[in-house]
C-alpha cells in the first residue's frame, strides 16, 4: 500500500527540490550597490576624512546629486578590508565607490577581473579629467598601473614633533639617523615616549623600516626586491629591521606598543605624551581639530627621515602616496554615478583643503580662504618635493603584507628577532 | 504512533524538509570545500585544477604546525578547565548549596549569554597596558610589581585567552553536569551514605561513575567546541602577537579570505575536520572500553 501512496511523491519530488533550490539560488543574485539606489562607500574605520569630506559635499555642492542617489557610507576595519573586497568582487556586488586595499596587488587583481572603473577614460568622457593633480595621478599610475582609484589624499609623510617638548629638553631638528636616536635617548631618559607608535596597526612601525632603507640603499631599495634582484634576508636590508629593533629594544615606543591602536598613538602625540610620530599628512585633519589637539598646531613641526651616515639616499626623498585610495565601480557605474563623479572632481580639492585642512590629488579651485599652517607646509613640501618613495609594503602582495604588519610590534618588542622577522616576509614574497 | 512510522510516505513529508535544508546547507557546502582542496584560485578569478599541489603546500608549510599545535594546546587546556571547574560548580550547587544554589548558578551562567565580542573587548581593557594600565596592571602594581604587557608574547597572550575563556564557558558546562548530578537517585546516594561514604569517597566511588555518561557528552561538546575555536581569538588578540595565538580556523579564514586562496583555506579546513573527527572517535573509543570494563 505505501508504495502506490509514494509514486506520486517519488515525480514530484524532483521538483519540489528543484523548486527549492532554485529559489535559494535567486536570493544569492548579484547587486550592486547602485543599483539599489544609493551612491555606496565602502572604507576602513580608521581615517575619517573622506567620509566627512564627502559627507559635506552630500549638503553642500552634490546636494542634487545626492538627492538622485544619496550617498551611503559603510564603514569596516582596516584588517577585514581586503576579505570584504574579495568577497564583495567575487560576487560582483561591490558598492559604487570602495576604499582599495592597503595592498595595491588586490586592488590591481580587482581590476584584472574588471571590477574597477577606467577612471581615465570616465573623467576624460565627463570632461574632468583636468581637476586631477598631474602629481598624483602619476602617483597612482606608478603604483596601479593605471588610473582605477581616486586621489582623496595626497600625502607625504615623515616625523611630525612637539616644539615645546623638542625646546624643553634642548634638542634641535635631527640631520641624521643617529642624532634622531639620541634625541630619542634624551627624550626617554626624560620620561617622555619618544615615538607615538601602533602596533596594532603595524605599518606605522614597518614604514620605519622602508624609510631607513631608502636612507640607507636608496630609492630604489624595495623596487630591487619586488624585481627578484635583492632578497629581505640580505644583511643589508635585515640591519634596516635591526635598527628599527633597537628602538624598540631601547624603549623608544613606551610600554605595549602591540596594544596601541591608530587612534591612541594620534592622541599620545596630540595631548603631548610623545615627542615625535611617524605618520602621513593624512593626520593633519586631526592637527587641525582643536578638541584632538591639545599642544597646538604651532607646536607641532615636521622633519623628512632623517639621513643614515654612509647611505646613499637623501632626506629629499620624502614617501608620497594617496592615502589609502578610492576605486569605483565598474559593475555598479551608471549615470548617476557619473553625475556624483563630475561633482566630486569639480569640489572636493576645495572642500577638501578649506573644511578638513587636508591635501587631495583634486585641484582646489574654488575659494579656500587661509590655510592652515601645517596645511601649508604640507602643500610646500608636496611642491618642493622631486623624487618620491613608497611604504614598505607597496609591492607586496596581500600575505607577505599581513605578515609584515602583524609581526612588526613582535620586531620593536623583542619578541621576533630582525633576521626572522624578514625571513617571514620574505618566505611570502617567495610564495606569491 | 506505529502506524505513522511504519509508513514511509509519512517518514518522507516528516524528514524530508528538514533532510533537504540540512542537505543544502550543511552537506553541499561541505562536499564543496572537500573539491575546491583539489583548485587553486578565489571568486574573483575563478578556479583553475591544482592536482595535489594543496597537500604538498600544506605538508611544507610551517605555519600550519604551529596553528595545530597552538589549536590542540588550546582545546586540552580549556577543555580540562571547562570540564573540571564546571564539574566542581556543579558538586558545589548539588551537595553545598542545594537548593539556595539558583542565584549562585544564575551568576556563574551569565558569561555565557553576553557577546563573545563584548567579553574580548573587557578583557582587552582588564589587561591593558596602553594607553593606560588596565585594572589588572593596577593590582601589579599595588603589590609592588611591575606591569605586563599582557598581549605582547605569545605566552602571556595565550594565558589571558584561557582565564576568558574558561570564565566564560565554566557556566555552561556547571549547568550541563548539574543536569547530570540531579539525575542520579538519591536512594542510592542515601545507602552509599550509611555504608560510611563521605565526601571524596563518595564524589569518586559513586557519583563521578554515575555522572560519567554526561561528562562524556560535555568532553565531547568542549573538545569539538574548542578545536573550532574562532570568534573569541579574533577578538581578543587576532590571532597575535604575529601569529603566535592562531587557530587552524584564524589560518584557514586569512588564507582563503584575506590572501584569496580558497584551495588552501579549503585544504587547512580538511585538516581541521579530520582532527576533529579523530578526537572524537578516539574519545568514544576509550569511553566505550571504560564502560565494558567497568
Amino acid at each position: 500500500m505505501p508504495t502506490i501512496h509514494l509514486r506520486p511523491l517519488r515525480r514530484t519530488l524532483p521538483f519540489v527540490a528543484a523548486a527549492a533550490i532554485a529559489v535559494t539560488l535567486a536570493g544569492c543574485g548579484t547587486s550592486s550597490d547602485s543599483g539599489s539606489g544609493h551612491f555606496g562607500l565602502l572604507i576602513n574605520d580608521d581615517n575619517a576624512i573622506v567620509q566627512d569630506a564627502l559627507t559635506s559635499l552630500s549638503t553642500g555642492a552634490c546636494e542634487a546629486e545626492n538627492k538622485a542617489l544619496p550617498l551611503d557610507i559603510e564603514t569596516v576595519p582596516q584588517s577585514g578590508l581586503d576579505q570584504q573586497l574579495q568577497l564583495l568582487g567575487g560576487q560582483s556586488a561591490l558598492p559604487a565607490q570602495f576604499a582599495a586595499s592597503g595592498s595595491p596587488a588586490v586592488t590591481k587583481s580587482l581590476d584584472e577581473a574588471g571590477q574597477t572603473l577606467d577612471l581615465e577614460a570616465t573623467l576624460t568622457d565627463l570632461g574632468v579629467i583636468d581637476d586631477i593633480e598631474p602629481a598624483a595621478l602619476s602617483t597612482i599610475e606608478n603604483l596601479y598601473g593605471g588610473f582605477i582609484v581616486l586621489p582623496y589624499q595626497f600625502n607625504i609623510e615623515g616625523v611630525w614633533y612637539n616644539k615645546q617638548i623638542f625646546a624643553e629638553n634642548g634638542l634641535e631638528v635631527p640631520t641624521t639617523w643617529d642624532e634622531m636616536v639620541a634625541a630619542a635617548q634624551t627624550l626617554t631618559d626624560a620620561g617622555v615616549t619618544a615615538f607615538s607608535a601602533s602596533g596594532e596597526q603595524g605599518w606605522p612601525i614597518t614604514r620605519l623600516i622602508s624609510g631607513y632603507l631608502y636612507r640607507e640603499l636608496g630609492p630604489d631599495a624595495l623596487q630591487r626586491i619586488a624585481a627578484g634582484d635583492a632578497k629581505l634576508t640580505d644583511p643589508e636590508y635585515v640591519a634596516a629591521a635591526q635598527a628599527i629593533a633597537d628602538l624598540g629594544a631601547a624603549g623608544y615606543f613606551g610600554a605595549g606598543v602591540g596594544s596601541i591602536d591608530y587612534d591612541t598613538a594620534v592622541s599620545q602625540f596630540l595631548t603631548g605624551q610623545a615627542g615625535m610620530f611617524y605618520m602621513g599628512s593624512w593626520t593633519l585633519g586631526a592637527f587641525n581639530d582643536p578638541e584632538q589637539n591639545q599642544i597646538g598646531e604651532d607646536n607641532i613641526g615636521f622633519f623628512p627621515l632623517p639621513e643614515v651616515s654612509g647611505g646613499v639616499g637623501s632626506a629629499d626623498q620624502i614617501p608620497a602616496n594617496v592615502g589609502l585610495p578610492i576605486a569605483v565601480s565598474a559593475k555598479g557605474y551608471n549615470d548617476e554615478v557619473g553625475k556624483w563623479l563630475t561633482c566630486i572632481s569639480e569640489n572636493y580639492g576645495t572642500e577638501s583643503l578649506a573644511e578638513q585642512g587636508t591635501v587631495s590629488g583634486f585641484k582646489a579651485t574654488g575659494d579656500v580662504g587661509d590655510l592652515p599652517p601645517l596645511t601649508q607646509l604640507v602643500q610646500d613640501t608636496i611642491a618642493d618635493t622631486t623624487e618620491s618613495t613608497l611604504w614598505f609594503e607597496a609591492l607586496f602582495g596581500a600575505k607577505a603584507t599581513l605578515t609584515s604588519q602583524q609581526n612588526a610590534a613582535q620586531l620593536v618588542t623583542g619578541a621576533m628577532s630582525a633576521e626572522d622577522f624578514m625571513a617571514a616576509v620574505q618566505a611570502d614574497l617567495d610564495s606569491e | 504512533m506505529q502506524n505513522i512510522l511504519g509508513d514511509r510516505k509519512a517518514i518522507v513529508i516528516l524528514l524530508g524538509p528538514a533532510l533537504l535544508v540540512y542537505t543544502l546547507v550543511m552537506l553541499v557546502p561541505v562536499l564543496w570545500s572537500l573539491g575546491l582542496t583539489f583548485f587553486e584560485g578565489n571568486a574573483l578569478f575563478g578556479f583553475q585544477p591544482a592536482g595535489f599541489d594543496n597537500f604538498v603546500q600544506l605538508f611544507s608549510d610551517p605555519r600550519v604546525l604551529d596553528a595545530i599545535w597552538f589549536t590542540i594546546r588550546y582545546a586540552v587546556i580549556i577543555t580540562v578547565g571547562q570540564i573540571v571547574l564546571g564539574y566542581g560548580l556543579s558538586l558545589l550547587y548539588v551537595f553545598a548549596l542545594r537548593r539556595a544554589s539558583g542565584i549562585v548558578r544564575t551568576l556563574v551562567f551569565f558569561p555565557v549569554v553576553l557577546p563573545t565580542v563584548a567579553v574580548a573587548l573587557m578583557f582587552q581593557q582588564l589587561f591593558a597596558v596602553a594607553p593606560q594600565n588596565g585594572i589588572v596592571n593596577e593590582f601589579l602594581n599595588f603589590f609592588g610589581v611591575a606591569s605586563v604587557d599582557w598581549f605582547g608574547s605569545a605566552g602571556t597572550a595565550f594565558l589571558v585567552i584561557v582565564i576568558m575563556d574558561i570564565w566564560r564557558s565554566m557556566g555552561f558546562y556547571a549547568v550541563l553536569l548539574y543536569a547530570g548530578l540531579v539525575d542520579i537517585p538519591e536512594e542510592v546516594l542515601e545507602s552509599a551514605r550509611l555504608d560510611g561514604a563521605r565526601g571524596w569517597r563518595l564524589v569518586s566511588n559513586i557519583v563521578l561513575p554515575l555522572s560519567l555518561p554526561v561528562l562524556l557528552s560535555a568532553v565531547i561538546f568542549s573538545i569539538n567546541g574548542t578545536l573550532k575555536v574562532f570568534d573569541s581569538i579574533l577578538a581578543l588578540t587576532n590571532g597575535g602577537p604575529g601569529t603566535s595565538t592562531t587557530p587552524l580556523t584564524l589560518y584557514m579564514f586569512q588564507t582563503s579570505f584575506s590572501y584569496g586562496e580558497y584551495g588552501y583555506g579549503s585544504t587547512i579546513a580538511l585538516v581541521l575536520t579530520i582532527l576533529c573527527l579523530g578526537v572524537t572517535l578516539f574519545i568514544f573509543r576509550s569511553a566505550r572500553r571504560d564502560n565494558t570494563l567497568g
